[in-house]
């Protein structure tokens, strides 16, 4: 257990390379499709402010969530989202729901959300949440979390860890894992 | 043998980056409410160097990590400027850092921070964590993050930590002015209601 979290650092070490990588990278994002524009359009998202999001962190249905708190603009954010999509894949069929909260500004919903949902194709669930009064909801998503992005919850009934980091996709396989059993 | 030897080399290299690792992502063993903040030399945008101890006649101060990349911090930008022109004469002026890795980061080089300081015409120092010695120290994770620090004759203590206010998409609709309640209470020798509040921001770069 002990090298997996010194696997786990070294990786979060190299990642921190690729994060540099993919900022220049993330700028070429925007050169859309008409097609996509439409598609993008035509999305219907799940707004909610953080009472009407609670529901998601309380389910007991025995089904293990991920939820993943992200924005589009939040470099390290974009970058581990398809580890969260490929979980979402391959553990799909295991009672696994990955659902992705996207802290993005309301008023950049249609010219950046929907695109970037649309673009990346993402299949996971995407939520966006929208309460400017985060000193009254951080706290009750973890006590621990300082409030930095990106931040993961993983439970499943009463049992919850809390993630205030990047994941690769074997680090976040890893913490699901004891979840499965 | 040789290989159990190799091994054993390759185990040590890992533990020993994963300590630096470790230096990197854990930032949240800063400064506690009440503990005494050591004092920086940071580089101005001007060239110039800024430390606390230069500010003789100050009551305090209102250290902002921010920077020019994030969109929360960009959003916060003007209410910074107008706790700078409230508090300054109050003994509480304005410092601003930015944490970032710049190599991480391009669009918070320093040339890039004299450049958006101009256009917004930050009137307070913006200094750089070149190093990035000094956000770990106050245990900074995002942007914008604030700092109230009071002159005692202990030192700078730390008085509060967090957010600016409760609303960051529209100043008008604040009801909770986190910061300037802070300062307020201290000025006026009083507690401070809410000593730390928390907020959406971007992580550091590191």
């Amino acid at each position: 257990m002990r090298i997996y979290v010194v696997v786990a650092s070294v990786l979060m070490l190299f990642n921190c390379n690729n994060v540099r990588k993919e900022t220049v990278a993330s700028g070429k994002i925007g050169g859309l499709k008409s097609i996509d524009s439409e598609k993008a359009s035509s999305i219907e998202l799940e707004v909610y402010n953080f009472s009407e999001f609670e529901k998601f962190l309380t389910k007991r249905d025995d089904t293990i969530y991920v939820i993943n708190f992200w924005a589009t603009w939040c470099a390290p954010c974009v970058k581990e989202l398809p580890h969260f999509e490929k979980l979402n894949n391959e553990y799909g069929n295991k009672n696994v729901k990955v659902i992705l909260v996207s802290l993005d500004f309301p008023h950049l919903y249609e010219s950046k959300l929907k695109p970037f949902i649309v673009s990346h194709k993402i299949k996971s669930k995407v939520v966006a949440l929208d309460d400017p009064n985060m000193n009254s909801w951080i706290p009750k998503v973890d006590s621990k979390w300082s409030g930095s992005i990106p931040a993961t919850v993983i439970y499943k009934n009463n049992t919850k860890k809390f993630f205030e980091q990047s994941f690769t996709y074997d680090t976040l396989e890893n913490e699901l894992k004891p979840f499965l059993n | 043998m040789k290989q159990i030897k190799n091994t054993i080399v390759a185990v040590a290299a890992v533990i020993l980056l994963s300590a630096f690792s470790f230096v990197n992502t854990e930032s949240n063993d800063g400064y506690e409410i009440g503990d005494v903040a050591s004092d920086f030399e940071l580089m101005n945008i001007d060239g110039d160097m800024v430390s606390l101890s230069d500010y003789r006649e100050a009551k305090g101060f209102i250290i902002t990590f921010t920077c020019n990349t994030c969109p929360y911090a960009v959003m916060y930008e003007d209410r910074i400027i107008e706790l700078n022109n409230k508090y300054t004469p109050k003994g509480y002026p304005v410092i601003a850092i930015m944490p970032n890795n710049t190599l991480a980061k391009p669009g918070d080089s320093f040339e890039a921070m004299q450049k958006r300081a101009k256009s917004k015409g930050f009137t307070f120092p913006y200094l750089i964590d070149k190093e990035q010695t000094v956000y770990p120290k106050f245990g900074a994770t995002r942007t914008p993050h604030i700092f109230v620090l009071q002159k005692t004759d202990k030192g700078n203590v730390v008085q509060y930590i967090g957010a600016i206010d409760d609303n960051y998409k529209d100043a008008s609709a604040v009801k909770t002015k986190y910061v300037e309640n802070a300062v307020d209470a201290l000025l006026e020798g009083k507690e401070i209601e809410q000593k730390e509040t928390k907020a959406i921001g971007c992580s550091i770069k590191s």
